[in-house]
This record gives C-alpha cells, structure tokens and sequence, in this order.
C-alpha cells in the first residue's frame, strides 16, 4: 500500500495533518489520559475491581440495554422514516420536526418526565403495574429511556437514503413482475441497508454513554439497574479515581471493539455491492 | 403483439400531457414517439406500460382491453434513460431478476435461469462482465444490461423511454444501429421515446411526430422527411429557412417569384409561408428566375457538406445552404461573393389565421 495517493485535491498533507491534529487533540489524547491514568494500577488490582460481580452485571446491563435499544429504533426508526418520506398526511412537518426533539431535550428532563408517566402513579404506570409490568425502577425502564434518546439516530441517517431512491427502481421492478413484498426486500431494503447500519451503529453509541435520562426512571439499585456510567460516577464521587477509570477503560474497550466490528461489517457489504472503489 | 390507443386523455393539474391521442401500433414494429420535451411522449409510453393510468381512453393490447390491467400483468419490457439498474446486485443478478421474483411454481431452475441469463449477456455482448456491478460500467453498457434485463422476462412489447438520452454521441450511433439489429433478429413489438429526429428517423419503421399532447403525424420516416404535415414537423426534423408569400392559383409566389405547387402542397391560396431545407437550395451567379440574392457572410467546409451562411438581400434574414463538395468547388464561392438561391423543393403551409 502506498502511503501517499496522487490525487487531482490539492493540500493531502495539509488535510491529513490537520485531521490528526484535531482527533490527537479531542479524542485521542483525553482517552490516552485515561489509560495513563488507569495504567498506575497494576494488573491484578485492575482485574480486581472491574471483575467484581457488581460491576459486571453494570456492564451487562449498560451493553445489554443499549443493543437493545439500538435494535428496537432500527426497526421502528426505520418504520418512521419510510412513512415520512413515502407518504403524504396532514402535519407531517410537525411529525418530522418531532423526531428531533429527544436530542434538543436536555436528558435529565427526558428522564424526569419518563419516570413520571411510568411510576405506579403515572398515567402509564397506573395501567401496566397492575398487570405486573413494572417499568420505572427496572431495566425496562433503562431501555425505554435509551430507545427514547437513540431514536434520532435512525431516522435521520435512513431517510435521506430512502428520500434519494428514484421511483423509477420500483418501476422497473414492477415491470420484471415483482410483488411489493419482493420490490421491498430486494430492491429497497438492501440499498437502505448501510445507510440503516450506521443509523443503529450511531444509536448504540450514544445509547452506550447516556447518563442523565436513565439515572431518573433506573432507580439504580446494585446488581439490577444500575448502569455502569453510574458506577463511575459513584466512585468518582468516593474519590476513588482509579476505580472510576478502570471501570472506563473497560467501557471504552468494549465499545470500541463493538463500534469497529460494525464498521468492518460496513465496510464489507460496501465492498460486496461494489459501491467502494 | 399489437396495441391500439384509443382516445387517450390525460392531465397533470392544469396542463394537459395527452389531448384524445389514437394510434395503432402493429404487431412486430418497431416505433418512435418523436417530439419536444413536455410534449406527452414519455406520458403516453407509461400509459402503455401501464405506470400511469389515463383520465380516460382506452389501451388494447392484441384486441383485448389492457387500460386497468397491472403492470406486472401486461408483461411489458421497459427501458429507462438512466438504466435504473438495481446497484446492490451484480450484472447478473440484475438480469435474473425478473425470472427469479416468479412464484415458485413459474420459476425456472436455477441451472435454467443462468443459462438464459447468460444467453442474453451474449447477445448484449456483455457476457464477460457478469460478476460486475453497475457502477463499474460504462453508460452504454449499462443500458445494454438494462435492456437484457427487461428481454430476461420474455415481454410482448418492449418500451424505451430516451434509451439514449443519457450517451455520449458515438456510443448512441452505435447501440442504435445495435437496437435496429436486435430488433430485427426478435421482432418484437418495440416503441421508443426520443425528442433526437435523426435517432428517430434512422432507427424505426414508423415515426409518431407529437406536439402539445397531440400527434401532429404518423408515417414512415421517409415519408415524414419527405412530406411533412404541418410547419411544426417541417421545423422538428431540421434546419430549414423559411420565406413569407402567398399561394396564389396553384402556385407560391415570393415576390417576383413563383414555384408551382405539386399534388401534395396545399390548393387554396392565402398568406403563406415557404419552408426550405438547406440542401434544396441552389446557389448559382446567374440571376434570373431566382427567389432571392444573397451575399456570402460564412462558409463552414469541413466534411462532405459544405455549409454556407448567405445574408439575404432586402431583407437582411440569414440563409442557410448546404452544398456538396462539387457544387461548392464548381461555384468557387468566396465570402463576400453575391450568389442568387433557388428551391429545388419547397413545404408550404398558409399561415394561421390567413383568409382562403
């Protein structure tokens, strides 16, 4: 592999420059603190703090919970995108602009107001307790306030793509005599397949780091709902620093790991339908 | 299979695509729907495909009414300007597509579906680039895996909205030459849109000139060439220098001119206007018997025509003439020169509005 590509873009050096600069100076070097500092444990005392059962049930849950949520807005996320951008109805400018809301929402009123609808005394809760649904205080809840904050996510990236396929595809499908289902399946879903992967990559990453919604409506309590973000918090607050950036350190592998594999899948299926040169 | 379109309307809102438009399109022919954008030819190819539906009028194909069958039942093949290929699926899956969407029982056998999918490669000659994605193609040959898509389903018509429009003018020569082929090796009933006159006129059988949702003339392309019906046509098919007279006892006059109109030229007289195709002009230095004198202000010789620009006498209008090389050796024309013009052949058409 060539390092440098002649390219007819002036300024290669420049821009590659400049873009390592700044992921050095935003991303990188605030995480290479937190490994420096993670790095004056030593190995036996790190496994023993993230290897306890406390924080790996948080850990658990934090992951659980946000693949979860991430899977349940890449179906219904897609779901509203295909309706605004393939049928007309009343109001729907208000329905778009809606979908934004839960990233305007400061997360701490978002979770302040689930928890309201879903304790026992709410306007949901009053329903669903009695038939044994609990969802305030449980990891229900935690997924509900994560599909609530990850929506966004699915939508937006989803409905460009759908919005720029031409009608003419389904034409020529329902030409070749395909069914609806099939014009569906075969024709639109692949082509808004990466599109949706970034979408629900996007949703689990932000559903991963949320704090403020979920410390509301989870009631936090060890071992059942209480998400590692939280763990950290607490030992923050117990001025136990190296426990705080242990637990980070193993948050931060994880979702690394999670968030590359999805990128190499992407990368793969682009590869396959020969859309990457 | 034959089609007929019977009192075809159609509307958009306010604007009107197709005004009672009735054509018969005979089984195995190979037709253009010629005119300028916004005309209604592409509305009307979709109205046969049955990807819009009429306001009202009627589509017969072979006999039978077709006007609220689906698409998918009128088994039409069609042909988009910008290819519409599925991008996700290889060039072969494309054109398996069709026969691999069947239900289970119509469905052929995977080992049948390859071999008339690469059957079909074959004849688009495009064999060697199964595995390919479309966007590793050139524009020619994606129509071309477009157009083996469409065949893969066997169709009865096959429909071709600007097939070329979106290609570069040498690879247009070639697939058309290559469609005209194609379609005399299967003689299926075909029907393409084009607003390109000489695509038009080199590739069907039959040419269908439409203005304003409105078939201005049907007829061979010789025919149209040779005899157009109305001023419109005359214009759509090429250059042509137009000179105002009037008909007068059977004859043109343009001043002191006077041309004898044939059988097919118009009988009752009136303010009229002459038009004259470059190439049925004469230049000669002899006056006399001339429609009009003209200095030569531009001469273009490159190639077997040589075309000259001369500004007319009088009335300042340009005129354009194409010569052979001959002619133009023989004359020795000069700019500058002073050279009179005669019509080997002239259209006349009274003018809108003129009392007969």
């Amino acid at each position: 592999m060539r390092f440098k590509q002649h390219s007819v873009l002036p300024g290669f050096g420049l821009g590659l420059g400049y873009t390592l600069f700044w992921l050095c100076l935003i991303v990188l070097l605030p995480l290479a603190a937190l490994l420096m500092k993670s790095a004056s444990l030593s190995a036996e005392a790190f496994w023993a703090i993230v290897s306890t059962d406390r924080v790996v049930a948080a850990l658990k849950l934090s992951f659980g919970a946000s693949l979860l949520a991430a899977s349940l807005n890449a179906f219904f996320g897609f779901l509203v995108a295909w309706v605004l951008v393939r049928y007309p109805f009343p109001g729907k400018r208000l329905v778009d602009a809606l979908v934004d809301l839960p990233f305007a929402l400061p997360t701490a009123v978002a979770g302040i107001s689930l928890t309201t609808l879903y304790a026992p005394n709410g306007w949901f809760g009053q329903y669903l307790v009695p038939l044994g649904i609990n969802v305030a205080f449980t990891p229900l809840g935690i997924l509900v306030a994560l599909t609530f904050i990850s929506l966004p996510f699915v939508v937006r990236t989803v409905q460009p793509v759908l919005e720029d396929l031409e009608a003419e595809l389904e034409e020529a499908a329902t030409c070749l005599g395909a069914t609806r289902w099939q014009i569906f399946s075969r024709v639109l879903f692949p082509a808004v397949l990466p599109a949706l992967l970034t979408g629900f990559t996007l949703a689990f990453a932000r559903a991963t780091g949320e704090f403020g919604s979920v410390i509301f409506i989870a009631g936090n309590i060890p071992m059942v709902s209480e998400i590692a973000p939280l763990l950290i918090i607490g030992k923050l607050e117990q001025f136990d620093f190296l426990g705080a950036t242990a637990i980070a350190v193993v948050m931060l592998v994880i979702s690394f790991v999670m968030l590359f594999a999805i990128n190499l899948i992407q990368w793969w299926s682009s590869r396959r339908h020969g859309m990457t040169r | 299979m034959s089609i007929e379109i019977r009192n075809i309307q159609k509307r958009f809102g306010d604007f009107t695509a197709l005004e009672n438009v009735s054509l018969d399109i005979a089984s195995g022919e190979l037709l253009a729907l010629l005119g300028p954008s916004g005309c209604g030819k592409t509305t009307l190819l979709r109205i046969i495909a049955g990807l819009a539906t009429p306001d009202s009028g009627q589509i017969l194909f072979h006999g039978q009414d077709a006007t609220d069958r689906h698409v998918s039942e009128r088994q039409v093949g069609f042909v988009f300007q910008h290819y519409a290929l599925f991008r996700h699926m290889t060039v072969f899956d494309n054109v398996a597509f069709g026969l691999s969407v069947r239900p289970r029982a119509a469905r052929p056998s995977k080992e049948a579906i390859r071999d008339k999918v690469m059957k079909l490669l074959k004849l688009v000659q495009l064999d060697w680039l199964a595995d390919a994605y479309p966007n590793q193609l050139s524009g020619g040959q994606r129509q071309r895996i477009a157009l083996a898509r469409s065949l893969a389903v066997e169709p009865r018509v096959l429909l071709l909205d600007e097939p070329f429009g979106a290609l570069d003018a040498k690879v247009r020569k070639d697939l058309r030459r290559w469609l005209r082929q194609l379609h005399d090796d299967m003689h299926i009933t075909s029907v393409f849109v084009t607003h390109d006159q000489e695509e038009a006129l080199e590739v069907s059988d039959r040419v269908v000139v439409m203005n304003h949702g409105k078939i201005e003339q049907a007829g061979r392309p010789d025919e149209i060439y040779e005899h157009p019906a109305s001023p419109f046509v005359t214009q759509f098919l090429g250059d042509v220098n137009l000179f105002h007279g009037r008909v007068h006892d059977g004859k043109m006059e343009i001043g002191d001119y006077a041309h004898a109109l044939g059988e097919h030229q118009t009988a009752a007289g009136g303010a009229a206007t002459a038009y004259i195709r470059p190439h049925d002009l004469d230049l000669s230095r002899e006056p006399g018997e001339a429609l009009a004198a003209g200095t030569v202000e531009h001469i273009h010789a490159v190639g077997p025509i040589v075309r000259v620009e001369l500004r007319r006498e009088g009335s300042g209008d340009l005129i354009d003439a194409a010569l052979t090389k001959d002619q133009y050796q023989t004359l020795r024309l000069m700019l500058g020169d002073r050279v009179f013009i005669r019509p080997k052949k002239l259209s006349v058409f009274l003018d809108a509005g003129a009392d007969i």
